[in-house]
């Protein structure tokens, strides 16, 4: 009995997804958890495991092509079974290139010819129709919970096994077998978010106009962004700090650990520390407009966004107010690797209480950056560099500078907080022995 | 397609066969069981359920002491043993009609005869012609075990079968094999006051079970005056009038011993000759048929479930496999082949011992970090009430994710109580969940929800 391959929800958040690369093609024959394809969701790019066995006839949506979810993009089945009434892609869904003035994608091959058939004779087995996710209704066993906890597995995310689709533990462990697998190694070769959507599709001249689909990641990315810029009322505060203490005490510290292969504490874990200690000071900067209210943030979580080819992602490292600049530098290097090769979880990238965006090493002196909710502020660093300053004395010597720029919320940051806040960001930084007292 | 007088065809009518096919024709299939003998199998014959039907008699027994304790005479000079066994008996043929007539409420015939596979879709059954199956499923069960030098003449060297047939008892046996059927029948014969030896060639009885559990069975077996030889070999027997001499080889060297008969009960072989397996060309593992994850046989069509395969030999295993290939052929999506460390395991005697998963010994061997929780019978106040205060309940749990991985109970009604803890782990319960759950007082089962909390560390009656 064919059936449609459905779109689901990958992600807590996606709405719709593109499927960034088939791997399977029309005749593959299909055993569960196979899998079917990439899709790139609104943050990642993940695998769709199968949860059909059969025979894949039709390919629906083909690479590049975008389904929302519940769409079908693909028909599973017998060998020539027929699947006429199955073999429609949603009708609003037109194919990237349709959009374009390129031409259409050439139709999918031609069936395969049929897989032979295993030795026992395998009854075509009804298949339960996709679970549709919700998060109130999480069937899940009590050890299975225990151990999404532990890992921090959005269990949403998951499709249960167990009876009645209960999560179990299998689950669980499946979903970290795939995290796992997910390493840096083997994600060199995947590369999915530089996807066929950045790909011109004809050769030609290059003087032509180009409509490029959006891909989910940078909808999502306007979507966030034009809310934030024209919904918070921005100002922004500048400083010029010292970074000679901190830059010099980094050398020190480095020194002194012991090698390690990950390499050495960046300039950035030494900020987001200076940035959390500051933080505990001004519990009104760790704060979120909730429209009716004012969340005050009971834990101090830190997001740095981190450039990817296709865009950028704000991994967050959790309570950076109970961790050391070591912890908070491993967290960031783990993080950041993710973002690098796509493969962050939601929980990895959602909800930062604060953000820093750096530039410097790209040698931007000073910028101003747009507040990432559902935090009320975000630090700006330029590049740390040697410049004139003006002693008290009036003297004048070379030190080692870095401008910083924050962006508040009005609504939650009045103007004199925020300056106190920069201002004693400043002091930390520049006498950092100032966080003893 | 060719046309088959059955969807699916059964070889074999015991729990793993008839309940196979009464599964199949709830899920729409037609189908019939070949049975050369009474349908129900070993377990209903000459198993299971004969054996507990002795048990009883045999707790019957032990309860006369109980009443001497409060000044009842009991005058047991005039036990029939032919009464016992005809009891036993009963039991054992009620309970076969009970198949006949669940096969018959299914619409499955029950086709009387011996079976041979002559194809992938055909058995030859003596007596009754040539029947045709769509799929075929080898479900023939498996028989007592000899070893060199030991041969049942049913007579000297009795099998288990032999042994739940007698009609008198022996004054004294030789018990060899300390499995759970060697433990059940000393227990039995003991009863009946028997003189009993026990003879295990492993260096504990009941080998696969907790040691620390067993040791609990070991106490009251001797403190009943069962002779209890382990890390012992027999080697022979010579038989002289009546008297049997057995000669055992054990870590003190050698001694003879003198019995009336001998009860060899060391495990089972499946019965997979003559039945026209090799014709099919299905290659045997150990004398095991080798299946897939939904009992499937390397020809198509062919299934293989219960004692013939390589899984533990019980019942309730042949039946869940049974369940497990008609629904497989049914086309529904079965879970997941049976998890080794959720099958229960149950032995008869008293006290009774119940466990599934791993043995302490086997999570240390496995590696595996795990805590264990061990409470006394005697923590709850029924045990003490009613008079059967040894026993512990043992709890094995993953320490970090507090998975149960194993539970042991030894003492009154462990064969029941172990389904709690079973039920538990199946589901993915923790153990706190058993641990805040109010159960009934006075209870036995109490002593589950004491096992629980003492494993999350706070047991109150301890």
């Amino acid at each position: 009995m064919a059936e449609q391959v459905l779109m689901l929800a990958l992600s807590p958040t996606m709405e719709e997804g593109t499927i960034v690369t088939w791997h399977k093609k029309e005749g593959d024959s299909i055993a569960q958890s196979d899998i079917l394809c990439e899709v790139e969701t609104d943050k990642a790019t993940m695998e769709y495991e199968s949860v059909n066995e059969g025979t894949l006839l039709k390919i629906l949506v083909s690479d590049g092509g975008q389904a929302k979810v519940g769409d079908p993009i693909a028909v599973v089945g017998e060998p020539g079974e027929d699947i006429s009434g199955l073999d429609k892609a949603a009708e609003r869904k037109a194919e990237p290139a349709a959009a374009t003035a390129q031409p259409a994608a050439p139709e999918p091959a031609a069936p395969q010819p049929a897989a032979p058939q295993p030795a026992a004779p395998q009854p075509a087995a009804p298949q339960p129709a996709a679970p549709q996710v919700s998060a109130g209704q999480l069937k899940a066993s009590p050890l299975a919970r225990k151990m999404a906890t532990e890992h921090g597995i959005d269990m949403r995310v998951l499709q249960g096994s167990g009876p009645a689709g209960r999560i179990v533990k299998r689950d669980i462990e499946k979903a970290l077998r795939q995290v796992a697998s997910r390493g840096p190694a083997e994600a060199v070769g995947i590369q999915g978010p530089a996807g066929p959507a950045f790909i011109p599709t004809a050769a030609g001249p290059t003087a032509k106009d180009e409509r490029i689909p959006l891909s989910g990641k940078r909808k999502i990315i306007a979507q966030r962004l034009a809310e934030s810029k024209f919904s918070a009322p921005h100002y922004y505060l500048r400083i010029d700090v010292d970074a000679g203490a901190m830059m010099a005490a980094r050398q020190r510290l480095n020194a002194r650990l012991p090698k390690d292969p990950v390499g050495k504490v960046s300039p950035n874990a030494f900020l987001i520390k200076f940035v959390a200690e500051t933080l505990k000071k001004y519990p009104v900067v760790n704060s979120s407009w909730q429209g009716d209210a004012i969340l005050r943030f009971g834990k101090i979580d830190i997001a740095l966004a981190v450039a990817q080819e296709d865009g950028l992602i704000t991994p967050v490292v959790r309570d950076c107010g109970a961790k050391g600049i070591v912890q908070i530098d491993r967290d960031l290097k783990l993080l950041i690797d993710k973002a690098r090769n796509n493969k962050l979880t939601p929980e990895e990238y959602n909800g930062a209480t604060f953000t820093i965006s750096s530039l410097g090493t790209s040698g931007i002196l000073e910028f101003t950056a747009i507040i990432n909710p559902p935090g009320s502020a975000i630090l700006a660093v330029g590049r740390i560099h040697n410049a004139p300053v003006a002693g008290e004395d009036g003297t004048i010597s070379v030190r080692s500078q870095m401008i910083l720029t924050l962006s508040c919320d009005h609504r939650v940051i009045d103007g004199a907080v925020g300056a106190a806040f920069l201002s004693d960001l400043k002091a930390f930084i520049e006498y950092p022995i100032d966080l003893l007292y | 397609m060719a046309n088959y007088d059955y969807d699916l065809l059964v070889l074999g009518a015991g729990p793993g066969g008839y309940v196979a096919a009464i599964r199949a024709s709830q899920l729409g299939m037609k189908a019939a069981v070949i049975e050369k003998d009474k349908p129900g199998g070993v377990c209903l014959n000459i198993g299971c359920i004969p054996s507990k039907a002795l048990i009883h008699q045999a707790e019957l027994m032990r309860c006369g002491k109980e009443l001497e304790e409060i000044g009842v005479k009991v005058d047991a000079s005039g036990l029939d043993y032919g009464k016992v066994l005809a009891f036993s008996r009963k039991a054992a043929d009620t309970l076969s009609r009970g198949v006949g007539y669940l096969l018959k409420k299914n619409k499955i015939d029950l086709i009387g005869g011996q079976g041979v596979i002559t194809s992938a879709h055909e058995i030859e059954v003596k007596g009754h012609g040539k029947v045709t199956g769509k799929n075929l499923l080898v479900a023939t069960g498996s028989r007592p075990r000899s070893i060199p030098g030991f041969d049942f003449d049913e007579k000297t060297v009795l099998s288990s079968t032999a042994a739940l047939m007698l009609e008198k008892l022996p004054k004294r046996v030789c018990v060899l094999g300390g499995g759970a059927i060697g433990v059940e029948f000393a227990h039995i014969m003991n009863a009946f006051g028997v003189e009993v030896h026990l003879v295990e060639m492993l260096d504990h009885l009941l080998p696969l079970e907790d040691e620390e559990a067993v040791e609990v069975l070991l106490r009251s077996f001797k403190k009943r005056g069962i002779k209890i030889y382990t890390s012992t070999k027999a080697t022979g027997y010579k038989k002289s009038g009546k008297v049997v001499k057995i000669s055992l080889e054990g870590k003190e060297g050698k001694q003879d011993l003198e019995v009336d008969q001998i009860l060899l009960v060391v495990g089972r072989v499946p019965n997979t000759d003559g039945i026209g397996l090799e014709s099919l060309g299905i290659k045997l593992e150990k004398g095991f048929v080798p299946v897939g994850d939904y009992y499937q046989t390397s020809v198509a069509g062919v299934y293989a479930i219960g004692d013939v395969v390589n899984s533990p030999m019980l019942a309730h295993v042949a039946s869940k496999e049974g369940e497990i290939t008609a629904e497989h052929l049914a086309g529904h999506q079965t879970p997941v082949k049976l998890d080794p460390n959720a099958i229960p395991g149950a032995v008869y005697c008293e006290p009774q011992l119940a466990s599934f998963g791993y043995t302490e010994k086997a999570a240390k061997e496995a590696g595996l970090k795990f805590e264990k929780a061990v409470f006394p019978y005697r923590g709850a106040g029924k045990s003490v009430a009613i008079g059967k205060t040894e026993g512990l309940l043992k709890l094995l749990v993953e320490a970090e994710t507090r998975e149960i991985l194993g539970a042991h109970v030894v003492g009154a009604e462990a064969t029941e109580l172990i389904h709690e803890i079973l039920l538990a782990k199946t589901a993915e319960l923790l153990p706190e969940d058993i641990a805040v759950m109010t159960h009934a007082h006075p209870t036995l089962s109490e002593g589950v929800m004491e096992m629980a909390r003492m494993a999350e560390g706070w047991a109150i009656h301890v």
